[in-house]
């Protein structure tokens, strides 16, 4: 057997950035430079999928604190570009690496399908961000983050700018502008904050790294909760209200992007960032001493609320969809502000459970904008006997995202509800009631048009060109009538159908996600 | 006698003396490649010397190297002092001195008449060697010298930028009326200070200063403190004393630009840290007087008001322009702050913006080399047709921002870190931050009119800059990426620097 002296950490980085340098030579033969991305997210996954055992084993914490981290790079005296594994960053890695391949398959049928320029950049944007993606998920100390944060900020704005138009590229700057404000002003603030008060300490370790400061006296309370409201905003791809405004904006990008965004990497990076924080900078009993965490549940319910009332009222379907991330996303963090073992368990389940899920959702609306070119809720009407799959597929996410059985939403509701009554925060309960119920509300009316509302028929049959003109200035230039189409390109079909089914298989089979979230538990002091 | 033929105990001064013969020696050298190739050689030369010269000083227990010119004891000759922060200009005055000159023989070519080749690189050898002078000499009076040998010459630098626009006339005319008026305000305090001291050793005018009872109501003092402050305030391009900067830099030869950008302001501020710290001491220029409050008053409105106009410019240079008077704001926002991360994070700071500054400008000259002009209008699609010079700038903007990473983080991080560690100087920390925003801005432009845009006319035609350009470009940038990996080297540097100009404090 042939060992490579290579930690793996170090080669889940390094195989997505190989395969960006691969991608871009291979430019020039797109089937070539598919199967190149599709194999670097093979053996990546794999290389990811092998770390797991040794984290989920027992006595993890223990040789975890005694453990080095491995280091890379002294960026500053003393500062080290550092990684670590820990079960929250190996839940992290999974999922975007088994999510990147199935969405690279959906990319090769969405891409092609809509002539979309540009691949190759496409390509490689993608597989830097995977990389960006796993630099963060096993980042070894704060500054490690910050930097793998900013790089993923960076990589995926070529993919939101994609199209090039005026459009995008606004959207992009919304995009960009939103992100570098809060995670300069605030995060970095934080951090060089965190590194002044604690002497030069930034590492994750589970209980925080405040605890020396606060009990010799250098850190007051008021001076942590404004650390720690510096974080939680300076994260914004967590998209916590009033700093979501990116994530609707970003809906211009092509809709492999707004799954990458939505599911694999952004939003996630962003909550995961949160928990990470809070478990490993704060400690959850270190928040809970000083109560200046309390506001968190608060905001989190209010952006839960109040993201679901907007996505009722939105026509454009990715928009919805994205009001909807907004609303899930605090779902993670409002389990995390609970600050209970089990709430930081139902946190780490729901970033899982809700990947599959709105992943799912996004590669049925790219689906339908492939095939039948229509982007409003409105027009959907019968659509599900044209496209059955993607709309089965779509029932499915919608299920997960209401947290009904046999779901992967289910699972993480159900910890999170048990959370609440653990905790005894009514707010919460509350919160999460009336939430299900707008879910349900936004996202069961479109089901029941696919599949119950008959398809309008056009007035003027025989002048198809002119009917065209409803649908968008997509028209007709893919030689094909916009009324007459059935299911989008086998790629895309295939993907969606596993995620859906990933989402089903999640709720009868979550041992590896439950067993990391459970070691992440146990490692609460 | 022998050891004066020996290179090594005369490194102090043959980094002056080396380019100012060899820039004189210039002339002579033809009309073809020569002048060119011999400006390489005596830079290439000069450059091994601050290296060489920076080992001596890390090697050296005392901290510095101390050298009496003709052996003149230092109460009457002129003494060259060289301590970890001088050491540290001169290799980056030397060395990007000497990068800019490798990619200068291009861009001349195209910007500047043949005939005038063998002026131009000895006017361009001198004002480097004014610039080193100025580092390397501990006496107030040869700095004063050497500054009119580099001012002189920058003037005539920026002035042959005429051939491409008229305008590079009047721009250096208006530098050399204010420079003028900063100089002779430098010699006037410098006058005051011998009055008062009678020596014009840097060192034993702090002994003698610090000697002084009463100094603060010391009328001759005062007034040396405050002509100096204005002088230097004009040399180093301070908010609202810029005024000259971008016309100089807008229309002069983009090598110049280049040079300038990373050199010239940066010893402005290198005089700045001589007077206001090794000759005054913390404790009069900073507590005694509120240099502290003006400077960094004066630091963070040029932030953010020259921050806000390089976002409206569409001129590359001249948005670059604007952007290094803000740049200079970081610095000298900085060392105002009068403690060690502060301090550290001012010198570092020096370096790190001349690399990624001098890199951007060189990708900026690239354009102007191409197309013969560069605004945003023309780098439209770009990032296709020269990948190289445009991922230079992204990656030059990046380290303006600061992002981690680059050279720019580094010195991020020690200034806010300085700036919360004082007491009362957070707004200091989040001017800082802002300022990287308003970088974000100004670089996007330029991402999105290059990356995202459509080529137009010519633009569409144009092939990547020739190697000689892009390749100098990228040592800079790739210096500064790399030293924004691993600052170990140039932030040990900054502290010592900054602990011994501090150290020297009552």
């Amino acid at each position: 057997m042939i060992h490579f002296d290579v930690s793996p950490q170090l080669l889940a980085l390094y195989i997505p950035l190989l395969g960006a340098l691969l991608i871009s030579l291979a430019g020039r033969w797109p089937n070539l430079r598919e199967l190149v991305t599709l194999l670097t997210a093979g053996v990546l996954l794999y290389v990811v999928a092998g770390m797991a055992p040794a984290v989920l084993a027992d006595g993890f914490w223990a040789s975890f604190a005694k453990a080095p981290g491995l280091k890379l790079a002294e960026v500053l005296p003393g500062v080290w570009l550092e990684l670590k594994v820990e079960p929250l960053g190996m839940l992290f890695a999974l999922i975007a690496s088994s999510l990147w391949i199935l969405n690279s398959i959906y990319s090769i049928g969405y891409m092609r399908g809509n002539h979309e320029k540009n691949q190759t950049r496409f390509y490689v944007c993608f597989a830097l961000a995977i990389a960006s993606v796993m630099g963060l998920a096993f980042a070894g100390n704060l500054f490690t983050l910050f930097v793998f944060y900013e790089a993923l900020t960076l990589t995926t704005y070529p993919l939101v700018a994609h199209k090039g138009s005026a459009e995008a590229i606004r959207s992009a700057r919304t995009y960009l502008g939103i992100l570098v404000v809060t995670s300069v002003c605030f995060l970095l603030a934080g951090i060089i904050g965190t590194y002044v008060f604690t002497g030069g300490d930034m590492t994750f370790r589970p209980g925080g790294v405040f605890r020396r400061a606060l009990a010799d006296g250098s850190l007051t309370a008021p001076t942590l909760g404004i650390l720690f409201v510096l974080y939680m905003y300076g994260i914004g791809k967590a998209a916590l209200m009033p700093v979501h405004r990116w994530l609707p904006a970003a809906m211009v990008a092509p809709t492999p992007v707004s799954a990458l965004l939505h599911a694999v990497a952004v939003v996630k990076a962003g909550v995961f960032t949160v928990l990470k924080v809070i478990v490993y900078v704060f400690g959850p009993a270190v928040l809970v001493r000083y109560g200046v965490g309390d506001w968190l549940i608060y905001v989190a319910g209010a952006t839960i609320l109040i993201a679901s009332c907007i996505a009722l009222f939105q026509d454009n379907l990715k928009r919805r969809l994205a009001y909807s991330t907004v609303s899930q996303l605090s779902y993670v963090i409002i389990a995390a502000a609970l600050l209970s073992p089990l709430s930081i368990t139902a946190a780490a389940l729901h970033i899982a459970a809700h990947a599959f899920g709105k992943i799912t959702l996004f590669f049925a609306a790219g689906s339908i904008y492939t095939a039948a070119h229509k982007t409003e809720i409105s027009q959907l009407d019968g659509i599900g006997r044209r496209m059955p799959i993607t709309m089965a597929a779509f029932t499915i996410g919608s299920l997960s995202m209401i947290g009904l059985p046999p779901t992967a939403g289910f699972v993480s509701k159900w910890y999170l509800l048990q959370a609440t009554w653990e905790t005894d925060a009514p707010f919460v309960l509350v919160v999460v009631i009336l939430s299900t119920l707008l879910n349900a509300a936004y996202f069961l009316p479109i089901v029941y048009r696919a599949f119950f509302v008959a398809e309008a028929k056009p007035h003027h049959e025989p002048h198809q060109s002119s009917a065209d003109g409803n649908f968008g200035d997509h028209g007709d230039h893919h030689g094909h009538d916009a009324h007459d189409h059935g299911e989008a390109p086998w790629p895309v079909v295939v993907a969606l159908s596993c995620t859906a089914l990933a989402t089903i298989v999640f709720f009868f089979y979550s041992d590896l996600a439950i067993g990391l979230a459970n070691q992440l538990r146990s490692g609460l002091p | 006698m022998l050891d004066a033929f020996e290179i090594v105990p005369n490194l102090p001064v043959l980094v002056v003396t080396t380019p100012l013969i060899g820039g004189i020696l210039t002339i002579a050298m033809g009309r073809g490649k020569g002048p060119w190739a011999w400006a390489t050689l005596i830079t290439g030369v000069v450059f091994y010397f601050t290296v060489l010269l920076m080992q001596q000083v890390l090697a050296a227990k005392t901290g510095f190297i101390s050298y009496e010119l003709g052996n003149w004891p230092r109460q009457w000759g002129i003494e060259y002092r060289v301590d970890a922060l001088n050491a540290f200009i001169l290799l980056t005055v030397a060395g990007v001195g000497f990068v800019t000159t490798l990619y200068a023989q291009k861009s001349v070519e195209k910007e500047i008449p043949q005939d005038r080749h063998n002026f131009f690189y000895a006017v361009w050898v001198l004002a480097i060697c004014g610039l080193l002078g100025i580092t390397v000499t501990g006496d107030a009076f040869n700095v004063y010298v050497l500054l009119e040998i580099s001012s002189l010459t920058v003037y005539a630098l920026i002035a042959m930028g005429k051939d491409m626009n008229r305008q590079a006339l009047t721009a250096s005319l208006r530098y050399l009326i204010l420079g003028s008026v900063g100089a002779s305000f430098i010699l006037l305090g410098i006058g005051y200070l011998m009055m008062v001291t009678g020596t014009l050793n840097m060192e034993d005018m702090h002994d003698r200063l610090a000697a002084l009872p009463d100094i603060v109501h010391h009328r001759t003092v005062l007034v040396a403190f405050a002509f100096l402050l204005c002088g230097l305030g004009l040399k180093m391009a301070l908010f609202p004393l810029h005024m000259w900067l971008p016309k100089a830099y807008t229309y002069a030869p983009s090598a110049v630009s280049a040079l300038l950008s990373a050199t010239a302001t940066k010893v402005g501020i290198y005089m700045a840290f001589r007077f206001l710290f090794t000759i005054f001491g913390v404790g009069f220029s900073f507590v005694a007087m509120p240099a502290n409050l003006v400077l960094s008053v004066a630091a963070c409105a040029g932030i953010l008001v020259t921050g806000v106009t390089a976002v409206r410019q569409t001129n590359l240079k001249r948005m670059l322009a604007y952007s290094s008077v803000g740049q200079l704001g970081y610095i000298v926002a900085g060392f105002s702050l009068a403690n060690v991360h502060g301090v550290a994070g001012s010198v570092v700071h020096i370096f790190n913006h001349a690399v990624m500054k001098g890199g951007m400008f060189m990708a900026a000259g690239a354009i102007m080399y191409r197309l013969g002009r560069c605004d945003l209008r023309s780098i439209r699609g770009l990032g296709k047709r020269m990948p190289l010079t445009m991922a230079a700038f992204v990656a030059g903007g990046l380290g303006l921002v600061g992002f981690p990473l680059t050279a720019g983080f580094i010195s991020k991080w020690y200034l806010v870190q300085g700036a919360l560690e004082a007491p009362h100087m957070w707004p200091v920390a989040a001017v800082v931050l802002v300022g990287s925003l308003l970088a974000v801005a100004y670089t996007w432009r330029v991402v999105e009119a290059a990356y995202f845009q459509e080529p137009e006319g010519e633009s569409a035609l144009v092939t990547e800059a020739p190697l000689s350009m892009v390749a100098p470009m990228w040592i800079l940038i790739g210096a500064s990426v790399y030293f924004g990996v691993s600052a170990t080297f140039t932030g040990e540097i900054s502290m010592r620097a900054a602990k011994s100009l501090l150290g020297g404090a009552p």
